[in-house]
């Protein structure tokens, strides 16, 4: 991600922690964040097998309340929130009119008229305004940006539960999928989140920021004994490419429709009109002419985002994201290319620097974990 | 990890070893770490001509793309070949891991590069 120099850097609340850890530092999303701590792939391959802890306090908390928050949220919203108890979590979308990613979101219900909608670190000003504009009119309903109020912990892995687990009265082991609760972490008030973004399970903290440091260095004490390690964007980005999440500014923006990027799952088709519904209804009733995939290189090489993708000698598609993954071993990534080339083992080349090489569809996710 | 002292550096993390007007060429410790996990090594054909300060291959690590940059202006004489399937020696051995060797066909640009000492003062 490209950084204009003469801005400065933001801080999460565990900035000198890092620094202090020796972290490895880079701007990413208008914040100076870790990328790496020991070294991507050995963090990688720690939330595989044991558990990372990560710091995602960038992530922005947007707020939305009043008697007619649901309508709010419902109309700025893509995905159903009408279904969430209070407790729960969806993964949904914030959509322009013509059904394509002003951002990707998670929408919490606090209350029966009270949501957090988490967003993404880069998009936390434009994706208020956005809010702000649009909830205009629909009612009784604020946007509060009260992302400076949240430090954000994630913890992921198979031994998640367990780091967690004794630093918490909240019962985790009865906490579902995409649900919340709220206690203390640590002796410090926290919701906890059964979320995250690495394709392992795992908990998500939301915390005071000023006591973001303590909860830090508690988790990592209760992790000693199972070799938990703290874990950079690097290997964020790997686990959750592996997983087969989508990461807004790459495979998704406002270019890119949800039901392009198969996404139709976060798409309340039931609900009322919401921004970017009638776009979408008839993208779907017609077929989209160009679709997300994932793909595996059959050659050596990594497709990375931005390459282009061939068939014979006709540009057709778009590379969105690649590497190689550490735990599957392979060069991996997410592409657009035209509907009638989206079949699985289709195969198509990737312009490598110059170099067309081979690569073939593949099912997405990549990597699933063992339930 | 120690700088050779017998090698030369760039500014660009590359050192080269000079045997009388040849060097074998590989990146340095710093620049390894800088990658982490390097993945892929593309390196140029047996005959390739180079110049000081332009790309003769590149190196993929999982996290970026990067140029090498050659130390010299000169001839590729020799490839290692290894390379291509074991990647991961750059990381473990970046001073053993040479990528190319360099006939070299302007001596005086020698003065140009650093020597050890200048170039751990540099990543310092």
């Amino acid at each position: 991600m490209e950084q204009a120099t003469d801005t400065p850097l933001k801080k999460t609340p565990l900035n000198a922690r890092h620094r202090a850890s020796g972290a490895k530092m880079v701007p990413f999303g208008g914040w100076d964040m870790p990328v790496e701590y020991s070294g991507l792939s050995n963090e990688h391959a720690a939330v595989r097998t044991r558990a990372g802890i990560f710091d995602v306090s960038h992530m922005g908390e947007i707020e939305i309340a009043g008697t007619d928050a649901l309508a709010a949220v419902q109309r700025i919203s893509s995905n159903d929130a009408s279904k969430l108890a209070v407790g729960q979590a969806q993964y949904s979308g914030l959509l322009t009119p013509q059904g394509t990613f002003v951002d990707d979101l998670l929408v919490y219900r606090l209350g029966t008229a009270h949501f957090l909608l988490v967003v993404n670190a880069g998009n936390i000003a434009n994706d208020y305004a956005w809010m702000v504009e649009h909830i205009h009119g629909v009612g009784d309903a604020v946007a509060v940006d009260s992302s400076s109020r949240y430090a954000l912990i994630a913890v992921q892995g198979p031994e998640a539960l367990n780091v967690l687990q004794p630093l918490t009265g909240v019962d985790l082991a009865s906490m579902k999928y995409y649900w919340f609760g709220h206690g203390e972490v640590a002796n410090v008030r926290a919701t906890v989140s059964r979320t995250g973004y690495t394709g392992e399970d795992g908990f998500e903290i939301f915390v005071p920021p000023a006591q973001a440091d303590k909860v830090w260095l508690a988790l990592l004490e209760s992790g000693k004994a199972a070799d938990v390690i703290p874990c950079g964007l690097g290997a964020r980005d790997t686990l959750r490419l592996e997983a087969g999440m989508r990461l807004h500014g790459n495979d998704i923006d406002q270019s890119i429709t949800a039901v392009e990027a198969d996404l139709n799952w976060i798409v309340g088709w039931k609900k009322d009109d919401f921004i970017g519904a009638s776009a979408l209804r008839e993208q779907k009733a017609s077929g989209p002419k160009r679709k997300i995939v994932g793909f595996e290189m059959l050659e050596r090489g990594i497709g990375r985002h931005g390459y282009d993708a061939y068939v014979g000698d006709a540009k057709v598609g778009l590379v969105t994201s690649g590497t190689q993954t550490p735990h599957v071993k392979k060069a991996i990534g997410m592409a657009y290319l035209p509907i009638d080339h989206t079949a699985a083992d289709t195969e198509f080349d990737i312009d490598i620097r110059g170099r067309r090489t081979r690569a073939r569809v593949v099912p997405m996710p990549f990597y699933k974990r063992a339930k | 990890m120690a700088y050779p002292t017998g090698f030369k550096y760039t500014k660009d993390h590359e050192w080269i070893e000079l045997t009388a007007d040849q060097g074998k060429v590989g990146i340095t410790d710093y620049a390894q770490q800088q990658l982490g996990d390097v993945v892929y090594v593309e390196l140029p054909e047996v005959g390739a001509k180079v110049k000081q300060g332009q790309s003769f291959g590149t190196i993929e690590s999982v996290k970026a793309v990067s140029e090498l940059y050659s130390p010299v202006t000169g001839e590729i004489v020799e490839v290692n070949s290894a390379l291509k399937d074991k990647p991961e020696t750059v990381n473990a051995n970046p001073h053993d891991s040479w990528m190319v060797v360099i006939k070299m066909t302007v001596p005086s640009e020698e003065a140009a590069l650093l020597d050890a000492a200048q170039y751990e003062a540099l990543v310092k």
